[in-house]
């Protein structure tokens, strides 16, 4: 069985491109263009370039000794939180602003959650000289300020979404108008492996170098390439993508998605897709979802903005429908404890989206001579303020 | 015959309106579509509402939000029309997104519409090539006529497939939009509106979106089979309420 996408743009059944008409020509145009332009030698060294030079890849992979010793196992901490605007979602950012760029695209538009993505979207597009318009719910630009603070000063326009939770979805929801109001000019970049195909595929690619660099990195560290289990948050499943990626037909290493449970998968205040999720259609996609018996989207809860989906990508669908993924859910507050032990533990503040992965240990026990490497997705700046009401610090 | 087929037959213009089932109150359906026929609209799209309307702009979208809290579910809106066969006879179109069809069934969803006597559907985010390869025989066996989208920028060798694969009307969205978007037509919309009137396409075509007065109704239909009026109307229901319908729609057609 392959865990990849097939020649349709499907992950098993889970993929394909559920859009409007008007979205058809942009699609279109990017299914067709995404590989060759990624496979061009020129293409390859910029983007390769701007990882090492601009992000400061390759992250480091670092053994991390007081935590491994709490929960007597080997743990790796793959260190996205080091790139440049703090998280894993930089890299696809570099890579789909260079593919607007080579489409002809003058003017980009993203959507976001926590505001990594809108960081990282607007970082790039002043870096390329490009005009950007990113759509955040209502709700997160409350929660979320430093971050709406840092796009403004990046020359971003943040324009807040209105409708329905106010939060990732329906900012999703905006950022595709705007995309059929403006279907000539425009390139939306996505910030997680969500969306009508390509774009799951094409985020993937980008976010892969994660696990690419895992392997060569482990072998430096451990004599080994494969590790025993590869850990990651879930939000839409952006940096789990890029941490399984290279793993994910070796069924020897255990893949392991942490999902966000809020305040618990029964209090119907939760993020947990793949237990409270049905097959259906989000943002052009089939894939699982929170939804009514009647199919119509359900609001989403977590305590992170990054994991407040009520989607999940088609890859992650099929890895759990397939039984190749191990998922778990984390509460808010296992979260945020896993989150504050990072740091007393490792002198490292993660993000609360990571705090979810972190949260693993809670879930599951791991062997002594197990090599497990936890994708950290991000790093706490952004946070700071909901960690110290949460703790009263 | 389909009552689609018999209604594009007639030698008018015809006048399609889109409403929300649900909206503005829960059991306003049935009477605003007796309304309509009697005021003189020639077809009906019944909007089913969801959650998540990405091709909609902000006055659609509220109605959905608005019939959704008023309690509309697809189950109840097949309850409301039942026996609206009994008072209604021009063409009836189910216009909604695919997730909730998909829930119910789209073979239940399907046999329930020929049931009721719904003659369409318009699913904007059911794909064409999806829909001719999974669920057209469905369609057909419940005599049900899918309507696909064009815009001003899809090829012509896709509106030629569209064709092909069309057993009715050509819905001809005006200009790269959601919804209410835009009113009023330019050069750019006149340049299409003749691109595809010379393409001679087996089915005709109605032109919908940016359409809201008796102007742009004629603007529209000078090239077109007929036109499609959303946004305005429920502007309308929304400011004047549901007993003027008969004024609005004499404003169209004057
Ligand atoms: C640090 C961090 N981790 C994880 C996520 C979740 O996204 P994804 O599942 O696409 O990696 C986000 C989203 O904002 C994030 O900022």
């Amino acid at each position: 069985m392959s865990y990849n996408i097939n020649n349709k743009g499907y992950y098993g059944e889970f993929g394909g491109a559920f859009i409007p008409e008007m979205l058809y020509p942009n699609v279109e145009e990017l299914r067709q263009n995404y590989l060759k332009v990624m496979a061009e030698p020129e293409f390859q060294e910029e983007f390769n370039q701007l990882l090492k030079d601009y992000v400061g890849r390759p992250s480091p992979l670092y053994f991390a000794k007081r935590l491994s010793e709490k929960y007597t196992t080997k743990v790796y901490l793959k260190r996205e939180d080091l790139n440049h605007t703090g998280a894993h979602k930089v890299n696809n950012t570099i890579g789909q602003i260079l593919m607007a760029k080579r489409l002809g695209k003058t003017r980009i538009i993203a959507e976001t959650g926590a505001g990594q993505h809108g960081v990282a979207t607007a970082t790039v597009c002043a870096l390329m000289g490009l005009e950007c318009i990113v759509y955040m719910g209502e709700i997160d630009i409350a929660r979320q300020a430093p971050n709406v603070a840092r796009m403004k000063m990046l020359g971003a326009e943040v324009h807040p979404a209105l409708s329905g939770s106010r939060t990732l979805k329906d900012a999703t929801n905006e950022a595709i108008r705007d995309w059929i109001n403006n279907p000539v000019n425009t390139h939306y970049i996505i910030g997680s492996a969500i969306g009508p195909h390509p774009y799951p595929d094409m985020v993937t690619r980008f976010q892969s170098v994660i696990s690419e660099e895992i392997k060569w990195q482990l072998k430096v560290h451990e004599g080994r390439e494969n590790p025993d289990y590869v850990v990651a948050c879930i939000g839409g499943g952006s940096n789990a993508a890029g941490t399984y990626y290279h793993f994910l037909d070796n069924e020897d290493v255990g893949i392991i998605a942490v999902e966000a449970a809020g305040k618990g998968i029964d209090s119907g205040e939760s993020a947990a897709t793949s237990v409270l999720g049905k097959e259906g259609i989000i943002h052009g996609c089939k894939t699982l979802l929170m939804q009514t018996n009647d199919g119509q989207i359900t609001e989403p809860y977590s305590i992170s903005a990054g994991l407040d989906y009520p989607g999940v990508g088609p890859l992650h669908s099929h890895l759990y429908k397939s039984g190749r993924g191990e998922f778990y859910s984390a509460t808010d507050d296992e979260a945020m404890t896993a989150g504050l032990e990072l740091a007393q533990l490792e002198g490292i503040i993660p993000a609360i989206e990571t705090s979810h992965a972190l949260a693993i240990f809670e879930h599951k026990t791991f062997k002594p001579e197990d090599i497990v490497v936890i994708s950290l997705s991000g790093r706490g700046d952004k946070d700071l303020q909901n960690y110290i009401d949460y703790f009263k610090l | 015959m389909n009552r689609i087929h018999q209604k594009l037959q007639e030698n008018k213009k015809l006048l399609s309106i889109y409403f929300t089932a649900g909206y503005p109150s829960i059991n306003d359906t049935v009477s605003i579509i007796e309304d309509l026929e009697k005021s003189g609209v020639d077809m009906i799209e019944i909007g089913l509402p969801f959650s998540d309307p990405l091709a909609d702009g902000p006055t659609i979208q509220a109605s959905s939000t608005q019939a959704l809290k008023n309690g509309m579910t697809t189950e109840k809106l097949f309850e409301q029309i039942k026996d609206i066969r009994k008072t209604v006879s021009i063409p009836l179109i189910i216009m909604g997104y695919f997730n909730p069809v998909l829930q119910y069934g789209v073979e239940a969803f399907c046999k329930k519409c020929q049931e009721v006597g719904i003659d369409g559907l318009i699913l904007p985010d059911l794909p064409v090539d999806v829909y001719a390869e999974q669920y057209k025989d469905t369609f057909e066996k419940f005599g049900l006529k899918n309507i696909f989208l064009i815009t001003p920028q899809t090829s012509n060798e896709r509106i030629q497939f569209i064709d092909s694969v069309s057993d009715g009307f050509i819905y001809m969205v005006s200009s790269a939009s959601t919804t209410g978007a835009k009113s009023g037509f330019g050069d750019e919309q006149t340049q299409y509106f003749e691109r595809i009137a010379s393409m001679q396409l087996k089915n005709p075509q109605i032109v919908g979106f940016g359409i809201s007065n008796n102007e742009t109704f004629t603007q529209a239909t000078q090239y077109a089979k007929g036109a499609i009026i959303g946004s305005a109307f429920i502007k309308h229901l929304t400011n004047k309420g549901v007993n003027t319908i008969d004024a609005f729609v004499k404003g169209i057609l004057n």
